[in-house]
């Protein structure tokens, strides 16, 4: 699940190992959080960790699941599901979070900017 | 102008009458003074019988209702010329307009010797007291054999009161003179079901004979019977049936209906306009009503009338159906039970080998005058059932109407199971409160979608109970889903999840999703299957893919908070805590600098803990010997003390022992939402009890255990269980208790909700755990037993595991940087986040003071950068 963008500038964050099937995780990438999923089939996900609903730095500590096959993850704080695809959240209009480009190199999972 | 009313009675019905004026006449027009006999206050005499079980007279007392109400004076006399009422002590009441709602007397033979000491009726809260003094002195007397009574009557309440004279510890015998026990309700067949039924459940019973002299005989009693048979007795309690409490009625020279009662019109109006007559003293158009609906709605007739309204009573209103209470023996009988309507037929079906009997009582053929056929034998007239009951809700309603099946089908076992579309909207649902299909459905239409909304804008099923599963039927054909999928993985229920993992053995969610559900989960379905996982004890729940279904919570033992901080809660069980665990939580807090307070549930929370400080915190807290309080889990919370005999001089038992002792033994116990308990060392009730999921009072005999306590969005007081239980009787039931929530229960449903829809409610709940009557006793304690045996604590399985500890880091890559968008400030002394936007912080209210009075005049700001503690 690499999204191909020109002028991306990757950054390097772990080992694939590190990131749990449908258990997040948060990095710090070039002074932003970013939330990293890898869901039950293998794809990897990346978005804000930011929640904007209530603005704390959480959402990679949400549930991973999908919604009539989206991929999604749940806000812990008040549990609106966010789409790992395009970061819409699928309970609020209007809301969404930011996606970032992620792919896997030599085992090491990295995060692409623009 | 104020008008007077006098209401004389103050029972069930006269206090119906007084709150439905009071609800209504909101201009005040009556001024309402109420004489009652009893010393008490009204209360539910038709749960009478749940005294002896332990529900207290308090909690039987009806509401009070701001009225002036003079009790234990009754009145002795009425002036209808001059319109005033005398009264026992001498006071006169003036009044325009007079209500009589006496009731009824029990009626007792003439028979020698029935005014002797060990002699009672069985109608009021005294009686019960008195008969309750008996039973215990007599089984307390010295000598062998057990002690026994004699209940003079089988009928609906010579059986209760049997039966609480065998909670009561003695060995009832029933005397009936009919040939059948309930002759009025129950038919010969049903009558010899009955009977067995009855026998089986340990009390004897002899029919066709009466009591002929009550005898003394050494200090107890002897019964002589019209066939010679002479039974020992310590007590003989008379419940031979009613006769109206007309004689006050008949000295004012009131018209009396021919069998008796207080003569009365459609309006509930006597032969004096001033006058009206309510509930069992009246006769209505010459008939006496003996049960509390038909009086519930000559209340609100009267009511109506007295505002100038133009109520009448209608037949529907005339419910006779019945139906037992409490031997645990089901019957039911509603409507023309007797057939005595000419023409009528009665279809019957009985089953001796399963022990059960109904028969449905429908019109005969009616044809025209050219001999057409009209009516085919289908107008529902009454019915019996006898030994399964549970169509009973479903029929009654029925009645006057014609059956959409054949008779025989609709009681048959297997046959057809009635829809609440059936009914007509003029279908009474709830006979006690006389409350229609048609005010249900326009209940659910302006929005009331459960039963607890439905009982709340109607007053349905808040009585007797047995209309509940008939106002879910409604719900649901009114199209009111309720749904039982969990969510749009899984179309099961959690129950019926519980069950499949239960049954499978599947231990993981990926399995159960792949064969039972579909998709990959989701926030409701992923944490409700690691509690099904977890309750039925699967290691660490953070073992393996469970790790993955915990809510952020349940994955950072530690509860989650609006900046994204955690806070964290030791267990102090029972709220005991040592001045030394005082002061390590207290350097703890120190150290990471976490905000401290008490909780609502006797123990210490503290707040602010970054993901990446919890393992190093709760190393202190581990060495210390603290561990998990689950503040953070669907599991028991605090098990709430009272100080009881170790300090406090009301105390009967030891609370903060038994408080302790339950909360290690629950701890750790995951369940379908969080459970609380607390336990008090007297009636005063300084725990609360009776606010918790289980609460526990003492006795001076030992404990009595109340169930579904709730504070939260909706309080409800628990109800009493079981009473006088000793402690290992207590801890079994308790085991049961949660076992059976935990597999039966709705996702995030707490207790009270649960034991609310329930269907048979408290009753039901009672048969399975207390009387095994589901024969899954074993199989319950069995369960609890297993999680005390692997119970570990929760943190110290993560600080013994490096993998599980590899999680507790801020980020991936920079492990141990906090997390910047954490920001705090102190306030009164101690770091909190920053306010919310929009968040108006209650310390602007300090500022408002003038500053003199504060202090040293420099004006105090919200937030305090310095952190200076003040
Ligand atoms: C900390 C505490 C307030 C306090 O400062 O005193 C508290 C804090 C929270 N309560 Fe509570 N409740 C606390 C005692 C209570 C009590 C009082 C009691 O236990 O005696 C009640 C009413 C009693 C009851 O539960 O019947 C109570 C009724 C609720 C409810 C409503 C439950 C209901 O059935 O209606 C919720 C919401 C829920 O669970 O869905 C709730 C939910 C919460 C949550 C979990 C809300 C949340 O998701 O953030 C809060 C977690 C804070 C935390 O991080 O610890 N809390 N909460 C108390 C912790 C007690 C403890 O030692 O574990
Ligand atoms: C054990 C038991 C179980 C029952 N179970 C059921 C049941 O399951 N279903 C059902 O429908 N019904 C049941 N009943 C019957 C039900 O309780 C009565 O139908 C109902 O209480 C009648 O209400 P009432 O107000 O007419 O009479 P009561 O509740 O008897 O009230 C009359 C009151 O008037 C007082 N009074 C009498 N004379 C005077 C006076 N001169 N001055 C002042 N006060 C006076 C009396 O002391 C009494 O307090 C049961 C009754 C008993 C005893
Ligand atoms: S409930 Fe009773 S024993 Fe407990 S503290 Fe209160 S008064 Fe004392
Ligand atoms: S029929 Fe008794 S509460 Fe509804």
């Amino acid at each position: 699940m690499t999204t191909v963008v020109p002028d991306l500038r990757w950054h390097d964050v772990c080992d694939l190992a590190r990131l749990l099937p449908e258990r997040g995780a948060a990095a710090l990438v070039d002074g932003r959080q970013v939330a990293i999923f890898r869901t039950h089939d293998g794809g990897l996900h990346a978005v804000d960790n930011i929640d904007p609903i209530s603005g704390a730095a959480v959402l990679s500590r949400g549930i991973v699941g999908d919604r009539g096959g989206v991929p999604t993850v749940a806000s812990p704080v008040y549990k609106e599901s966010f789409s790992l695809l395009d970061g819409r959240c699928l309970d609020a209009d209007g809301v969404s979070v930011t996606v970032y480009a992620v792919r896997i190199t030599d085992g090491r999972v990295q995060i692409g900017i623009p | 102008m104020n008008r007077q009313l006098v209401v004389i009675g103050n029972g069930m019905v006269g206090h119906r009458l007084v709150q439905a004026l009071r609800e209504r006449d909101t201009r005040r027009e009556w001024h309402v003074t109420v004489l009652g006999e009893e010393t008490r206050p009204a209360y539910d005499r038709v749960a009478l019988s749940s005294y002896v079980d332990g529900t207290t007279a308090d909690e039987l007392t009806l509401p009070e209702l701001g009225v002036q109400l003079h009790l234990g004076d009754p009145a002795v006399a009425i002036d209808r010329a001059a319109r005033r009422v005398r009264t026992a002590s001498g006071r006169t009441l003036s009044y325009d307009a007079l209500v009589l709602a006496t009731g009824s007397v029990p009626f007792v033979p003439p028979v020698p010797g029935r005014d002797l000491p060990g002699c009672f009726v069985y109608r009021t809260l005294d009686d019960l007291d008195a008969i309750t003094a008996a039973a215990e002195a007599a089984v307390a007397r010295p000598g062998p054999g057990r002690r026994s009574a004699v209940v003079v009557g089988g009928g609906l309440l010579g059986l209760e009161a049997a039966r609480a004279l065998r909670r009561l510890g003695l060995s009832p015998q029933v005397v009936e003179i009919a040939p059948r026990l309930m002759p009025v309700q129950v038919d010969e067949g049903g009558g010899a079901l009955l009977r067995r039924l009855v026998e089986s459940s340990d009390l004897a019973v002899r029919c066709g004979v009466s009591v002929t002299a009550v005898a003394p005989d050494r200090g107890r009693l002897t019964a002589t019977l019209s066939d010679g048979v002479e039974l020992d007795a310590d007590l003989v309690v008379f419940s031979a049936g009613i006769r109206p409490a007309d004689a006050l009625a008949r000295a004012a020279g009131l018209a009396l209906g021919e069998r008796g009662g207080v003569l009365v019109d459609n309006r509930c109006r006597t032969s004096d306009e001033d006058v009206w007559a309510i509930g069992e003293v009246a006769a209505l158009e010459g008939r006496t009503y003996g049960l509390v609906a038909p009086g519930y709605a000559m209340a609100e007739v009267v009511a109506d009338r007295l505002l100038g309204g133009q109520a009448t009573m209608t037949p529907a209103e005339l419910d006779m159906s019945t139906q037992l209470k409490m031997l645990g023996v089901d019957v039911a009988s509603f409507g023309d039970a007797q057939a005595a309507t000419p023409g009528a037929l009665e279809v019957v079906v009985d089953d001796p080998v399963a022990g059960t009997y109904s028969k449905l009582v429908v019109s005969g053929p009616a044809r025209s005058d050219s001999g057409e056929l009209v009516d085919g034998a289908r107008t529902l007239l009454g019915g019996v059932l006898v030994g399964d009951a549970s169509r009973f809700a479903s029929l009654r309603p029925l009645v006057g109407s014609p059956l959409p099946a054949d008779p025989a089908a609709m009681i048959a076992p297997g046959g057809v199971e009635l829809g609440a579309d059936a009914l007509p909207d003029s279908a009474q649902i709830c006979s006690c409160n006389a409350v229609t299909k048609g005010a249900i459905t326009s209940a659910i239409a302006g929005g009331a979608h459960d039963v607890p909304a439905l009982k709340a804008c109607t007053r349905a099923g808040t009585s007797c109970g047995s209309c509940v599963p008939l106002l879910k039927k409604v719900l649901a054909t009114e199209g009111v889903e309720v749904s039982k999928a969990l969510c749009e993985h899984f179309g099961q229920s959690r129950a019926e999840l519980f069950e499949v993992v239960a049954g499978t053995g599947i231990r993981t969610f990926s399995e159960l999703v792949d064969r039972f559900g579909r998709g990959r989960g989701c926030d409701i379905c992923k944490p409700a299957i690691a509690s099904i996982l977890a309750s039925l004890g699967t290691g660490h729940v953070h073992d393996g893919e469970q790790a993955a279904l915990q809510d952020t919570n349940d994955h950072f033992l530690a509860n989650l908070q609006r900046n994204g901080t955690y806070s964290v809660v030791p267990r102090l069980p029972g709220g005991e805590v040592s001045p030394a665990q005082l002061i390590t939580i207290g350097e703890v807090a120190r150290d990471f600098g976490l905000y401290t307070k008490i909780t609502g549930g006797q123990r210490i929370d503290m707040f602010g803990a970054r993901v990446e400080q919890l393992p190093a915190i709760w190393r202190r807290l581990v060495d210390a010997g603290f561990e998990s309080g689950h503040a953070y889990g669907k599991a028991l919370r605090t098990v709430k003390s009272c100080v009881g005999t170790t300090w406090c001089r009301y105390g009967v038992q030891d609370s903060v022992g038994l408080a302790v002792a339950l909360e290690l033994r629950y701890r750790g116990l995951r369940a379908p939402h969080k459970f609380k308990s607390g336990v008090s060392g007297c009636a005063r009730e300084c725990a609360e009890a009776r606010s918790k999921d289980f609460g526990i009072i003492a006795t001076e005999q030992g404990w009595n255990l109340y169930v579904g306590g709730n504070g939260g969005f909706t309080p409800r007081h628990a109800e009493l269980l079981a009473s006088d239980l000793d402690t290992e009787q207590l801890v079994t039931i308790i085991d049961r208790f949660l076992m059976f929530y935990i597999r039966t229960a709705d996702r995030l449903q707490r207790t009270a909700s649960w034991i609310e829809s329930l269907e048979g409610g408290l009753e039901h709940l009672r048969a399975v755990v207390v009387e095994d009557s589901l024969g899954i006793c074993a199989d319950l304690e069995a369960a609890m037993e297993k999680h005390v045996g692997s119970y570990a604590d929760e943190w110290r399985g993560v600080l013994e595991d490096e993998e599980k500890l590899a999680r507790f880091v801020s980020f991936v890559n920079a492990p141990d940087t906090p997390d910047a968008t954490i920001e705090v400030v102190r306030e009164r002394g101690q770091p909190v986040p920053l306010p919310a936007p929009g968040v108006r912080q209650p310390t602007e209210l300090r500022l408002r003071r003038p500053c003199a009075v504060i202090g040293a005049g420099a004006p105090i700001t919200a937030h305090d950068p310095a952190g200076a503690d003040r």
